[in-house]
């Protein structure tokens, strides 16, 4: 590498690195409790279990569980009807003031079998729904979303920046050497390459899918435009629903159209996720992978009757997709550990990288200088 | 050649191992679920392993 070049990279981590390191900081604190947020949420007495009965004991009818949902908030209106992928004993009904309505919403989980109301709360309350405010929007709405995917864009500028610089400061170098008789400065440099070099495959995956998290409602958004759009043609200018039609015929003629799959959940009419005049039935496989590519089942929300069942574009699968690489959440509690332990690694990458670059007269300086003056040569 | 493999031998071989791990774990259940633990258990396997030892190098 001609000397040119090793200082553009160079200014290129550094200052990658530096816009970034603090929000990357606090992705990487607030990420550690997500990851355990079932944990938690069992451990706060947040997370619903349900009765055990038999196996064969009958279950209600939507329509029967909206009905139990609706004497706890009468002036509310349900927005989204979903179950767990390994626990269909459970319906958790998510109500709000209107179909669009992005504050204020209840949830309430209702047993399958006796209608029984078995928990309630307030979706935006609590010590977990704060912290995944601030991962995701740092409080400040959209607009946060986005600015925390220009940091996470950055992260990977300084990761690939990082990997071109990893060369001149390793050349001599064994693999996994950290020189421990020198100063503590050279031992942090050596710490910060070895770390930055092991969690590499896992910060570019979970950099890269939090990213693409970012847009989630920018993709569901051009995902209507482009396809349901076009789907309802024949709706176009008719008055919005008076009187919705049973729940249950509705999944009942989703399930009739897709019977190999089971269910993720149901939006009501006017939500992100349906049209002014159906209810979006999003349905899943039975499969690790196939579980988590819904397809949507547009069903007229008065007749009951499916309108439309379209796999769903490339776009959409790839935001599906990118949630588990991003959450950690397929191998289950193993998999939880080896997530928090490379997301602690992150965060020593990050604090010794900080510690480097105040070290205004440190081995980064020094390693950097001699590279430069025998490619001068 | 020697020394490209000297230098990059270890941390493409980690970077593709936890690569398949992540990807593979998606697939399925069991054998796969082996697949991701072994895939992202050798990058901390090797941070603790290096970072941690005593015994100081050259």
């Amino acid at each position: 590498m001609n000397a040119r070049s090793l200082r553009a990279w160079a200014w290129l981590h550094k200052w990658s690195s530096l816009v970034s390191t603090l929000f990357l900081l606090v992705l990487c604190l607030t990420g550690l409790p997500l990851i355990f947020h079932h944990q938690v949420g069992r451990w706060l007495g947040t997370e619903v279990s349900s009765p055990a009965m038999r196996a064969d004991a009958p279950s209600l009818t939507l329509d029967q569980v909206m009905a139990a949902a609706k004497t706890r908030f009468p002036s509310k209106v349900g927005m989204y009807v979903s179950q767990e992928p390994d626990d269909d004993a459970i319906w958790y009904v998510t109500m709000g003031d209107t179909p669009t309505s992005s504050t204020g919403l209840k949830q309430v989980a209702v047993d399958a079998r006796t209608g029984a109301v078995l928990a309630e709360h307030r979706l935006d309350t609590g010590v977990m729904a704060v912290i995944h405010t601030i991962h995701v929007e740092l409080f400040l709405g959209e607009t946060g979303k986005l600015f925390l995917g220009c940091m996470g864009l950055l992260m990977l500028v300084a990761i690939v920046s990082g990997v071109v610089l990893y060369a001149p400061f390793m050349r001599k170098r064994r693999f996994g050497e950290v020189r421990r008789g020198r100063s503590t400065r050279v031992k942090w440099l050596d710490l910060h390459n070895l770390l930055g070099i092991v969690t590499l495959t896992w910060a570019v995956v979970v950099g890269a899918t939090g990213v693409i998290n970012t847009w989630a409602d920018l993709v569901i958004t051009h995902w209507r435009d482009d396809q349901v759009a076009g789907l309802l043609a024949r709706y176009r200018g008719l008055p919005p629903v008076a009187r919705l039609g049973s729940l249950e015929k509705a999944f009942a003629s989703a399930r009739a159209r897709q019977p190999d799959m089971k269910i993720a959940f149901i939006a009501f009419p006017g939500t992100a996720f349906s049209s002014e005049h159906h209810y979006g039935v999003f349905m899943r496989g039975r499969t690790r992978l196939t579980e988590r590519l819904v397809r949507p089942v547009l069903v007229d929300a008065v007749t009951g009757e499916v309108t439309a069942s379209q796999a769903p574009p490339w776009y959409m699968n790839a935001l599906l997709l990118s949630q588990p690489l991003h959450f950690g959440d397929y191998g289950g509690v193993i998999m939880q550990w080896l997530w928090a332990a490379l997301d602690v690694l992150t965060l020593i990458v990050l604090g010794s990288g900080l510690t480097l670059w105040l070290d205004k007269r440190g081995p980064v300086r020094r390693v950097l200088a001699s590279d430069l003056r025998s490619a001068a040569r | 050649m020697k020394a490209f493999w000297s230098l990059w031998g270890w941390p493409l071989a980690i970077a593709i191992l936890g690569a398949v791990g992540l990807v593979g774990g998606l697939a399925g259940d069991g054998g796969w679920d082996w697949l991701a633990w072994v895939g992202l258990g050798v990058p901390c396997v090797a941070a603790a392993w290096f970072g941690l030892r005593r015994r100081p190098s050259r």
